[in-house]
């Protein structure tokens, strides 16, 4: 019995980080209508970023979050103009494809300088220990700093200029256009703050576990169930999300080999997105 | 006679907002109804309710005798219950004889290919639009895309065809040919229920007006009887010219 | 049959078949069958992408699933290999139906996500199934080929099937573009909303489209991987090669009927020409990716929707 509690609180844990993975997804989604495919790569990113400053150059670990949330947002604004600026007014099948293709420019030039090989960033941070069991340092520590971001962004988005910009025009474009807002300008930062917090999110998860070019599908997968749960938009939400699919993974990754869990989770995004539209945990918001 | 759609006590909420509460009103077939408001006065919700983009959370919606309350809209499509938009939704990449056969095939007859294509150019050429059956729908004027809208409803043959502001954004002499437009429609047995702000043309133009208030009725009479309710003046009250306009036709 | 582009298809079919005959080029063949296959993906992944506007990103699962049920069917139960292509077939797009009706009410990216999902779930679930060999597959044992006359005669054979399986893709692709099917399902890929207002029973015809779409890759994939010899998890439900068919309708032209055939031949050319030099072979996926970005930033209607445009009266024999 303690055994699975460990591994629930342990989901837990580890769901606030796929609750700020699924966070930039959602943002991007409520701000602009555009369902972000490259996400994953996005996710990927931070974890080589880590990668290459912790391991190569040798900033602590913990300390790179800063740099790399820099270079996500100054990234993704990029992408907004290469990508997703000329296809924001058309069918939703053209961002799709326009995302989705840089996806796969960035997972292809990934592949070739890293290869598919798995990688490893070393990081200790002491434990928790209770009764017999420890509680993984890292993952304390990448739980801590999910909730520190996402009450950032929580201030940024309700108690800045900026973020009642980014409010007014996920709301109503137009309107906000009218009332003298820089809509295209927003448009494009809040897509390079979704690129930066999938970063970010990228590199605590590499504090947690090893990754290769290719993790990115599964944790696009995790923050699209995330994001479903806690309802399109909602970026509190989706850390509510996060938790409770954590929480999920948990009870289940006892019972269950690891191979199935994604199709435990795809099983568990189609029922939702048929069952519940808006989320799960859409009150919040 | 029974009337050709009975709607009754119709209500709908949307979270904290009550858009349209306890509404009834019929039309008859052939007949004109108005049915106007101040804005924000549930208008389109009503319409919506009508055609099944929303299901009522009280009330029915009666159509030619057979219960249409919650259906989904091709299924009131299939009835005879046509709508042409506010906010036009043409098929832009498909011409305009084909956005016509769309109408005429999946409308009340369920025409076949063939079919449908005689029946789609007689409805643009009724609306003005049958020289430019060719022209990609999304290259058309604002009021080549209205008379589309109209159109593509009217190709579907239908016994009743909801309006909603079919004249917004048109200039005087586009809005004085819509106005014959839709005289001829009525003349040709098509019953109309109209939401319009141009309160020349919906009075001259309707048999009976339905007015509507923060989703409630309000008043409903001939246009000169409702043009002269002092509840209706009220309600628009703050609109002078507005108030010009119906003491005129009073 | 009066509308030029029947006669084109027929044309296009004919030579297909008859000119590896005519010059007895075994290369040729395997090379115009691999073209024939991404043909048959593409056009099917078109009724989809280019009519209903709904990109089902996990196409591929249908080829695979054809590929299995057809190799089960012949391996261990010593069927036919036409009946038990046909049966795949059948059996894949009446699954395809089942399942269409559920996540096609699914809009834009969770309808995609969601194919890809069945692709990955799929995949496992046939990973994990013994019957049909696990993770290493089936082998297809030599003496399968003699119902067709030994292994050599059923090469020939099962290309000339495939290449009817092409003219029947570009057929079916034709025959819905001028239905009234046709119009309600590019109506839905217009505006799924305003076709529904104006009659058109969105639910039934999405779910039948994806259906139909199921059915000719199905039974592509039951005759390749006949011919393959071998089907095994990875390379039948192979994602890359899923993205490949949609990066090929938008090259080619999606909603048109011929372009998705030209894209898959495009497609196809440059993609040999990439893995036979040593430098680009790493970057497949890559140029694939920019390729398609290239497209939907500033032609998305692909090489024949720009034919199209630049020279109008191409758009009554070109469809």
């Amino acid at each position: 019995m303690i055994g699975i509690f460990a591994s629930v609180i342990d989901g837990v844990l580890v769901g606030a980080v796929y609750g700020l993975a699924a966070m930039g997804l959602t943002l991007i989604w409520g701000v602009m209508n555009v369902i972000n495919l490259a996400h994953g790569a996005m996710i990927v990113l931070g974890m080589f970023m880590l990668y290459f400053l912790a391991s190569v150059v040798g900033v602590p670990a913990y300390a790179t979050i800063p740099l790399v949330a820099v270079v996500g947002f100054l990234f993704g604004v990029v992408l907004y103009w290469i990508a997703v600026h000329r296809v924001i007014g058309q069918p939703e099948l053209m961002s799709l494809l326009s995302t989705f293709a840089v996806s796969m420019i960035v997972i292809g030039f990934g592949t070739a300088l890293w290869t598919t090989s798995p990688y490893n960033v070393p990081v200790r941070v002491p434990g928790i220990t209770w009764e017999s069991y420890t509680f993984t340092g890292t993952h304390i520590m990448a739980a801590i700093l999910a909730g520190v971001i996402a009450a950032l962004l929580y201030l940024l988005l309700y108690h800045t200029r900026v973020g009642k910009a980014v409010r007014a025009v996920s709301g109503n474009r137009e309107a906000a256009e009218l009332t003298g807002i820089p809509t295209t300008q927003v448009l494009a930062m809040s897509f390079g703050l979704g690129v930066a917090l999938a970063a970010v999110s990228g590199t605590l998860i590499a504090t947690l576990f090893p990754f290769t070019i290719l993790s990115g599908e599964a944790y696009q997968l995790k923050a699209f169930v995330v994001t479903v749960l806690g309802g399109l938009g909602n970026p509190a939400g989706a850390l509510l999300g996060g938790i409770a699919l954590g929480l999920l993974e948990g009870m289940a990754t006892p019972f269950m080999p690891v191979s199935w869990i994604p199709v435990l989770e795809f099983v568990l995004f189609v029922f939702c997105l048929i069952a519940y539209p808006r989320g799960i945990f859409a009150f919040v918001r | 006679m029974t009337a050709l759609l009975e709607v009754t006590n119709l209500s709908k909420r949307f979270g904290g907002l009550q858009a349209v509460q306890d509404l009834s009103l019929t039309v008859n077939a052939g007949e004109i109804v108005g049915l106007i408001g101040p804005n924000g006065a549930g208008k389109s919700t009503v319409f919506n309710l009508i055609n099944g983009v929303y299901p009522p959370d009280t009330g029915q919606v009666i159509f030619t005798g057979h219960d249409i309350t919650g259906k989904q809209p091709h299924i009131v499509a299939r009835h005879g219950l046509a709508r042409a938009h506010q906010i036009v939704q043409p098929l832009t990449r498909l011409t305009v004889l084909e956005n016509c056969t769309v109408g005429a095939c999946f409308g009340r007859e369920n025409l076949p290919l063939a079919q449908a294509h005689d029946v789609a150019r007689e409805a643009a050429s009724t609306v003005g639009l049958g020289d430019r059956l060719g022209a990609l729908a999304g290259t058309l004027t604002t009021g080549g895309k209205k008379k589309l809208e109209l159109a593509r409803a009217l190709a579907a043959r239908p016994l009743l065809l909801l309006l909603d502001e079919v004249l917004a954004g048109l200039n005087p002499t586009e809005t004085e040919g819509m106005i014959e437009i839709v005289r001829k429609i009525q003349q040709s047995g098509v019953a109309i229920l109209m939401i319009e702000h141009i309160m020349r043309a919906i009075m001259s133009l309707s048999d009976r007006i339905v007015v509507l208030n923060v989703g409630r009725w309000l008043a409903e009479g001939s246009p000169q009887q409702v043009a002269s309710d002092p509840e209706v003046i009220t309600a628009y009250l703050g609109d002078t010219a507005l108030i010009n306009n119906l003491e005129e036709r009073a | 049959m009066r509308r030029p582009f029947f006669w084109l298809i027929a044309l296009i079919t004919i030579l297909l078949a008859v000119v590896p005959y005519v010059t007895d080029d075994v290369q040729l063949r395997e090379s115009l069958l691999l073209a024939c296959v991404y043909i048959i993906l593409a056009s099917n992944l078109n009724l989809m992408i280019g009519y209903a506007g709904y990109v089902n990103f996990g196409n591929i699962v249908f080829f695979g699933l054809g590929g299995y049920i057809c190799i089960y069917l012949v391996d261990t139960l010593h069927v036919h290999i036409v009946i038990a292509v046909l049966v795949a077939g059948i059996a894949v797009s009446a699954l395809a139906l089942l399942f269409g009706l559920g996540i096609l009410r699914l809009r834009g990216a969770f309808f995609a996500l969601a194919t890809i999902g069945v692709n990955e779930a799929i995949k496992q679930l046939v990973a994990n199934f013994e019957p049909w060999g696990g993770a290493t597959g089936i082998y297809l044992s030599l003496d399968a080929y003699g119902q067709l006359g030994g292994p050599m005669q059923a090469l020939w054979t099962t290309y000339l099937l495939i290449v009817l399986l092409t003219a029947a893709s570009l057929f079916l692709s034709f025959f819905i573009k001028n239905s009234k099917f046709g119009l309600g399902l590019i109506a839905i890929g217009q505006n799924e909303d305003a076709a529904a207002v104006l009659g058109v029973p969105t639910a039934h015809y999405k779910a039948i489209a994806y259906s139909i779409s199921a059915f000719l890759p199905a039974m592509a994939g039951g005759l390749y991987f006949f011919k393959s010899g071998i089907i095994e998890p990875g390379g039948a439900f192979n994602l890359s090669l899923s993205i490949e068919a949609i990066v090929m309708v938008m090259l080619g032209g999606q909603g048109t009927v011929i372009g998705p055939a030209v894209g898959a031949f495009v497609y196809e050319e440059i993609r040999g020409l990439l893995l036979t030099s040593e430098t680009f072979s790493h970057f497949q996926l890559v140029i694939a990716g920019a390729l398609l970005l290239l497209i939907v930033l500033f032609v998305p209607g692909g090489l024949i929707g720009y034919v199209h445009r630049r020279w109008p009266k191409t758009r009554r024999w070109l469809e």
